[in-house]
């Protein structure tokens, strides 16, 4: 069955239309839905935002393929981000993001098997005051240490 | 020092508009709603002397004059709330803790340029800084300084957050045009100016968080209370947000022309651990490093940092004591560089890439001799051959870095492995 967004979300989606000034200024948030609804962006979901939005499949890909935070494989329910830009670099990123790869037993870009945690190194996330520190879904993690990062990762189911 | 721009943010609950407005917030747009005229504004803040402070320094008061009055297209205003450059942190300490502050300095500035519809493009992974900000335009608009005829003005203004979703070239304001109208973050060819051909070919003003969260204070106060701080050029107080290796990280307010060297020894605390200062970045991490005995003299203003062969920036600074190796800084940037490169001109695009490898390869103990005058021809043929910034932003830290510190660079490439060890 072809993808397609609940009620709610296309209802959602209307209102985001709306607000905007030109339609196609409205990409990144639809873009943003479509990812939330259907977890990430694959072919078939490009294709239904490129109806949504009559704009090409080919043109969306483009934008989507553009954008670090735009999805296009399915990835870990928790999604670890470990900062390795200089200052956190400076303050042992690189140890942090061994401790993890140790602690989850998967490299960096890598799932765990259970479908738990995704883990990638990412650029500055302007936390640099409080490094090392890691993004997980949301929510900023900072000043961390190995025994923090313990617990947080135990924490997320 | 007064503080102008991190006034707000010990206080608790300093996000909600009931915080703000006790604090005196929004008395500024009642004020210009009510007593200014749009050309009258402009002047204001001409003559404050407020400059941008996303990294250029431009005049904000020149910038919105640049609008064109008669234009029946649509006026934008954009506040740029992309924060990505590597050591920068001030524009979401204000996001999460004085939203209105900013959302305040939005509604003032679009009201300069008479625009009906303003932005607040803030960069995708920030979710908690959005949320509040989207809060505040909430209940902004409840009370009314947000929407149709504010306060009676007959004055119409939207305020739209929109999140951006992880690209750090969208920092730069024609790549955040590009991504706000819908496309890839591509930066345009300037001229034409967003102030005549912005978003969506209209007249537009983008203008950093910063930069914005001072003109409540600067109409409140009157420009000349503004101009009174700060040096003849650089007028006013500027935030800088320092990592790396000091005892006490964080956002600092400092009026411009303060001593560098006092910022990080007295106020941060120096170098931790007995050790001793290596390098700093003054302006955030597309800016060239400087030695020690390079910033003994050196005031936080645009034109000191500037003659010391470096640029204030965005105020990041970036302290690295005795234990670095600065091949592997070096390195950590050219991959930044590599990495964010949007890939639309060919010298950045392929120069970004070839730097990191090269540095990367002298890191890892297999240099070759002659690696470092290709860096520095590379790098030299990326500077100003590319439409935007970036492509500087990029070959600029690298130049420095081997200039600065060729002696272990050398070393490197001599003794095929890295000689200094870090962490």
């Amino acid at each position: 069955m072809a993808l397609e967004f609940s009620p709610e979300t296309y209802k959602n989606f209307e209102e985001t239309l709306a607000r905007y000034p030109k339609k196609e200024a409205a990409i990144l948030p639809v873009l943003y839905l479509a990812q939330q609804e259907f977890g990430y962006l694959g072919p078939e979901a490009i294709e239904y935002v490129a109806r949504l939005m009559g704009q090409s499949p080919a043109r969306v890909h483009g934008v989507v393929s553009f954008y670090t935070m735009l999805k296009t494989k399915p990835i870990g329910r928790h999604h670890i981000q470990v900062c390795r830009t200089l200052p956190c670099a400076l303050r042992g990123a690189e140890q942090l993001t061994g401790f993890i790869k140790k602690t989850l037993g998967i490299e960096v870009g890598q799932t765990t098997a259970d479908g738990r945690f995704t883990l990638s190194e990412v650029e500055c996330l302007a936390s640099c005051g409080t490094a090392p520190m890691m993004q997980i879904n949301d929510d900023y993690y900072e000043d961390l240490t190995d025994d923090k990062v313990t617990v947080i990762l135990a924490s997320l189911k | 020092m007064e503080k102008v721009l991190l006034r707000n943010i010990d206080v608790l609950d300093s996000h909600t508009l009931a915080v703000y407005r006790s604090r005196g917030g929004y008395r500024a747009w009642e004020q210009v709603v009510k007593d200014f005229k749009p050309e009258q504004l402009i002047e204001e803040i001409k003559v404050s002397g407020l400059r941008g402070r996303g990294g250029a320094g431009f005049p904000t008061g020149m910038k919105w004059s640049f609008v064109p009055k008669e234009s029946p297209k649509p006026k934008y205003l954009v506040c740029n709330a992309d924060e990505s450059e590597p050591g920068t942190f001030k524009d979401r300490l204000l996001i999460e803790k004085d939203p209105h502050a900013i959302i305040e300095g939005t509604l003032i500035a679009a009201y300069a340029i008479q625009s009906n519809t303003a932005f607040i493009y803030i960069r995708g992974e920030l979710a908690f800084g959005a949320k509040r900000l989207e809060q505040a335009v909430h209940e902004a608009l409840e009370t009314g300084y947000i929407g149709k005829n504010i306060m009676g003005s007959g004055y119409d203004l939207d305020v739209i957050v929109h999140k951006g979703a992880g690209a750090y070239i969208c920092g730069e304001e024609t790549a955040l045009l590009s991504s706000l109208e819908g496309g890839r973050g591509w930066p345009k060819v300037k001229p034409p100016f967003p102030a005549t051909h912005g978003l969506f070919g209209c007249p537009t003003v983008v203008n950093n968080v910063e930069t914005l969260a001072a003109l409540p204070w600067i109409i409140e106060h009157g420009s000349a209370a503004y101009a009174a701080m700060g040096t003849d050029k650089s007028k006013g107080t500027k935030l800088f947000s320092v990592s790396g290796h000091i005892s006490k990280p964080g956002v600092y307010e400092v009026e411009m022309g303060y001593p560098f060297v006092k910022l990080i020894d007295e106020d941060c605390g120096g170098v931790p651990d007995g050790r001793k200062l290596k390098g700093v970045i003054p302006g955030g991490g597309s800016m060239p490093v400087l030695r020690p005995e390079e910033i003994a003299k050196v005031n936080l203003d645009y034109e000191s940092v500037q003659a010391a062969g470096s640029l204030l920036g965005s105020g990041g600074v970036i302290v690295m004591d005795d234990t670095t190796c600065m091949v592997r800084a070096a390195l950590n940037l050219a991959r930044f560089f590599a990495h964010e490169s949007c890939g639309q001109c060919s010298p950045c695009r392929e120069g970004c890439h070839w730097m990191e490898k090269i540095f990367h390869r002298i890191e890892h103990g297999e240099g070759q001799r002659g690696d470092l005058e290709l860096i520095l021809d590379v790098s030299g043929n990326i500077m100003g051959n590319t439409i935007c910034p970036f492509g500087d932003a990029a070959a600029m830290p690298a130049a420095a870095f081997i200039k600065k510190y060729r002696g272990e660079f050398e070393a490197h490439i001599e003794e095929k492995r890295c000689t200094v060890r870090m962490e």
